[in-house]
Parts: structure tokens; sequence; C-alpha cells
């Protein structure tokens, strides 16, 4: 199994180095060609009606491309990425999300910035989108339902907002909380989870150089039903781990804790790193089908990551740590 | 007049046991199975099987609450409703879903226990459909009766198979629950009805709205 795994794996810093990340944005400026974006826009899928794209943002997503993921693995079309959510704030049917988001308005939006942290700030988005770089990024995301996609994110490394609030030497962990809106949001009204969602990494994990504060998608803003306006994405834990709609991030010193293990602990664990070898109490994570194809295929040590986060988790016991 | 072939209940049976068929094909014909087609199929066929099975084990009581005789005559076509799109609904898994690759399915799947839920539910249905056509009735007597009765036990596996298959806890009352719990309150109480004293109670409460009715004046 470890050879396998070897063998897909690649050197890190081919995956990690930003210049190693096609950016079409920085693509399309050095072409000179950007603002020949009415001319890509019509050839791009269509947003859903009243604006699968309707962010915080006024780009145009843009079609699917020969882009791959280091893998070679081609990314997923904006169709197939903007109409298969699992965002159980507006609904638990994944095809019915596309169609109730466009009610949720993510602007204006802030994000807290505070806890356990020397300068404890209020962001506005348009703040964050300006004070960092925002970078494509295109990572593969598993559902722990068993299937996945590859998509090109646009945002950037949680590690900088971090570093912008002065962490304390006793922060531990960090804690993230999803907005609660239940006018706008009709699946915040069920009673069988515990709302707000809420989602927490170790340290470590956050300032992992693959952890983003993702705010856009295919050169365009997030769209609402994939979390706008700024959402986590950790390429290399089941999806669930990656909130959506952040509204608040804390610095804690206890682990926090997070709604999917509060629904089910035995079957949701903080951890929820992508592993193969450690099955869901009820079904088998060995394999997976990737959106698009219709064989399934082997699912990777950690989403296919495991050069850059397995020393994360060096020493624990992965079948405890769940 | 000659006497019409078909009830309306007997045509709206048909009609509604053919219709998921039906809009499986005409979305599948449109590519309209959502961007994971597989699961879509599986969950749509599966979803319907439940669906009929639990229309089956209401014609009983309905009969013992209301007295619609017709309902008894149409147990079979439910069920056997129910029996082919539990057949879909498991051919989609292991020849769809695992390639019928007998190696993934038994390793990956067969040994979870939703899975297991779910074939014993289809193995319980499985002699049923056979046996459901008079000449086995006939040939097996008061044996038949007893066979069927297993249809109850299906009903129970079905909603757990269902419930297992969801991200929730259906005992705990928390996640993704609430179409496993209306087919798990319905399924209770359509197995409580047949009870003999509740039975009873029934049959009574019927006879009694009856004589009202009856002797109320106009």
């Amino acid at each position: 199994m470890d050879n396998k795994l070897k063998h897909v794996a690649v050197p890190s810093s081919e995956i990690t180095s930003e210049s190693a990340y096609f950016s079409r944005r920085d693509f399309l400026k050095a072409m000179g060609i950007v603002s020949a974006g009415a001319l890509l826009a019509a050839c791009a899928p269509k947003p859903q009606p009243g604006g699968a794209a309707n962010g915080t943002g006024n780009s145009t997503p843009v079609p699917a491309s020969d882009q791959t993921d280091e893998l070679g693995d081609p990314v997923n079309s904006f169709d197939e990425i903007t109409n298969y959510n699992n965002f159980y704030e507006f609904t638990t049917d994944k095809e019915g999300v596309a169609r109730l988001s466009p009610k949720f308005n993510p602007k204006p939006w802030t994000v807290e910035v505070g806890g356990l942290v020397h300068k404890p700030q209020t962001f506005g988005i348009e703040d964050l989108l300006a004070m960092f770089d925002q970078k494509e990024r295109i990572y593969r995301l598993r559902c722990v339902e068993a299937w996945s996609m590859v998509i090109p994110w646009m945002g950037f490394e949680l590690g900088e907002l971090l570093k912008a609030v002065e962490p304390m030497a006793s922060a531990k962990f960090v804690r993230f909380e999803t907005v609660y809106r239940p006018d706008e949001m009709p699946g915040q009204r069920s009673p069988f989870y515990p709302w707000p969602y809420q989602e927490g990494l170790r340290l470590d994990e956050a300032y992992h150089r693959l952890t983003l504060l993702g705010t856009g998608l295919y050169g365009g803003m997030l769209p609402n039903q994939n979390g706008a306006p700024i959402r986590l994405v950790v390429p290399w834990k089941y999806g669930f781990k990656s909130i959506k709609s952040i509204v608040k991030i804390e610095l804690v010193e206890e682990q926090p804790a997070t709604l999917w293990n509060a629904v089910a602990s035995n079957e949701y664990g903080f951890y929820s790193n992508v592993n193969p070898e450690v099955d869901h109490p009820r079904w088998s994570q060995a394999s997976e089908r990737r959106i698009g194809e219709l064989k399934r295929r082997e699912t990777l040590m950690f989403n296919g990551y495991e050069e850059e986060v397995a020393s994360l988790y060096a020493g624990m016991d992965l079948k405890v740590n769940y | 007049m000659k006497k019409p072939r078909y009830t309306p209940l007997q045509i709206s049976i048909h009609l509604f046991g053919w219709y998921p068929l039906a809009w499986l094909v005409v979305r599948g014909l449109t590519d309209n199975l959502t961007v994971n087609p597989i699961q879509a199929i599986s969950q749509w066929t599966g979803y319907h099987a439940i669906i009929f099975l639990t229309l089956s084990l209401a014609c009983t009581p309905l009969n013992t609450l209301f007295g619609w005789r017709e309902l008894l005559k149409r147990r079979r076509a439910l069920g056997l409703y129910s029996f082919m799109y539990a057949s879909l609904h498991m051919l989609s898994f292991v020849g769809l879903d695992y390639g019928f690759s007998l190696k993934f399915f038994t390793e990956g799947t067969a040994t979870k226990p939703y899975m297991l839920m779910g074939i014993t539910t289809f193995l319980i249905l499985l002699p049923l459909a056979i046996t459901s056509f008079k000449w086995w009735m006939k040939r097996m007597g008061s044996g038949w009766k007893t066979l069927h009765k297993l249809v109850y036990l299906a009903g129970i596996t079905a909603v757990i198979h269902f419930a297992w298959a969801k991200k929730g806890d259906l005992v705990g009352l928390s996640g993704d629950i609430v179409k496993p719990l209306v087919f798990a309150i319905l399924v209770a109480l359509l197995l409580i009805l047949r009870l003999p004293p509740v039975r009873r109670w029934a049959s009574q409460l019927k006879q009694k709205t009856f004589t009202i009715l009856k002797t109320k004046p106009v």
C-alpha cells in the first residue's frame, strides 16, 4: 500500500510552491487579454438562475479548461461544482442547494477573528480580499460520502491571516463558525442539528501551507452554494471539515467541538483525515467516485497529500484519532 | 352495461407503480440525473422500494379502520412494485456502482451493517415475490400465510437500512433523519395496528362510527 501511495505522491515543493499553481488571472494578465473577458464569458457555463456566482465580486466564471491537479486529473466543470453541494444549512438535497442559495445575501460580510490573539480584529470581506494575495489552487475534495471532485479554488492561506492577528502562545486550536441566518438558510430551521455549524483545526494544521481560506472558484467569486463569501479548504480532510460562510475565527486552548462530531461522535472525529484504511463505521472509505466518472477509484491516503501532511500526525494512531 | 375491468384504485396503483421507472428513463435520456447519476438511480429506486413496501403494509390496517375491502386485493401489486424497485436498487449497487466486481463489493461494502440490512431486506422480499402467485398460494396452503408474514420484518429492516445509509442518528434524533423517521413512524404504526388487541379496538371503533353515521338524522 505504501509503495503505491508513494508512487502517486509528488514532492511537496511541486504541490505547495505558489509558482507551481497555474493562475489563470496571472496568465491572462501576462497575455494582456484580461479585457477580453467578455469573449470568455460567451463560452462560460451558464450561471444558475438567480445567480450562482452572486458572491461579493463581479468576475465572470470561465469555462472548464484543460487544467488538472498535480496528479494529472482534470478539474470538474463549474456546473458540477456549483450544482452538487453538501450544504445542510440550505437543504440535505445536494441538487437543491443551488436552487435555495440565491436567497442568501453574503454582503456586507465581516469575519471576527479573536480569542487568544494579541490583535483581535473584525475584517470586512473586502479587507481580506485586498490584504491578501488571492491565488488559484487546484485541490481534490473528497466527501465523507465517498465522492470527490477536483476544484480550482481562489483564496489565501489561513496562516497569513493568523499571523496578522498574532496568536498567543497559549493558543492550540482554531475554531470556526458559520453564519446563522435561518431566514435565508431554511436548513438551519431543522431541529436535528446543533446550529450554527462549527469546525476546528489544530494550530499546526491551520498554519499548513495547503490550508486555504477560499474566496473564489474558477477565477470568480465564491458562489453562495459553495460557501460564499469565505470558507475553509483543507484538502487532505473530508469535505465537511471545510466549513462554509465563515463569520467567526477564534483561537482557543482546548480542542473545539464540531457539528458533525456532536451529531454522531463515533462516526465523525475531530481529525477526519481522508484515510482509505479507516472506514466510516457504516461504509467503506477505500474507494470513491470522482464526479464525472463512472468507475470507482481507490481513495488515496490523506487524499493524495500524504507527502505534505503526514508529518503532522507522526506517532498518532489514526484509527483512534479518526 | 359491463362492469369495468379495472377499478380506479387499480389504475392509480399501476400508474404510480410505473411512474418512478418512467421518470428515471426520461431523466436518463435527457441527461438530467444530476452529476452523480449512479447515486441518483440508487437513491431513487431505493426510496420507491420503501414507499411501495409501506403502502403494501398499509392495506390491511386501512381495511380494518375504514372497511375498504378492495385494498386487500391490491396488496400483491404494491408488494411486487416494491420488489421491482428493490431489485433495481440492488442492481444499481452491484452493477452500476461496483461494476459487478465481487471483490470491491464484498470487501468494501457487503460487510457494512447498512448494506447487510439492505441485503437482508431484499432476501426477505425475494421469496415473497416468487410465491406471490395464486398457484403458490394454493400449493403452500397455510404455510403461505406464515411465509408472507415475513413482510413485517422486511418493513423493519428496510427502515433500519434507510436510516443507516444517512448521515444521522435515528435513535439520538440528530442529523439527516427526517425521511427515515417518517417511514419509521409509519411502519411502526402499521405494525401496531396489526396487534390483536389494537385490531379489535380499531374494528370496534369502526363499528361504532358506522352506527353513529347510520343513525344520525340527515
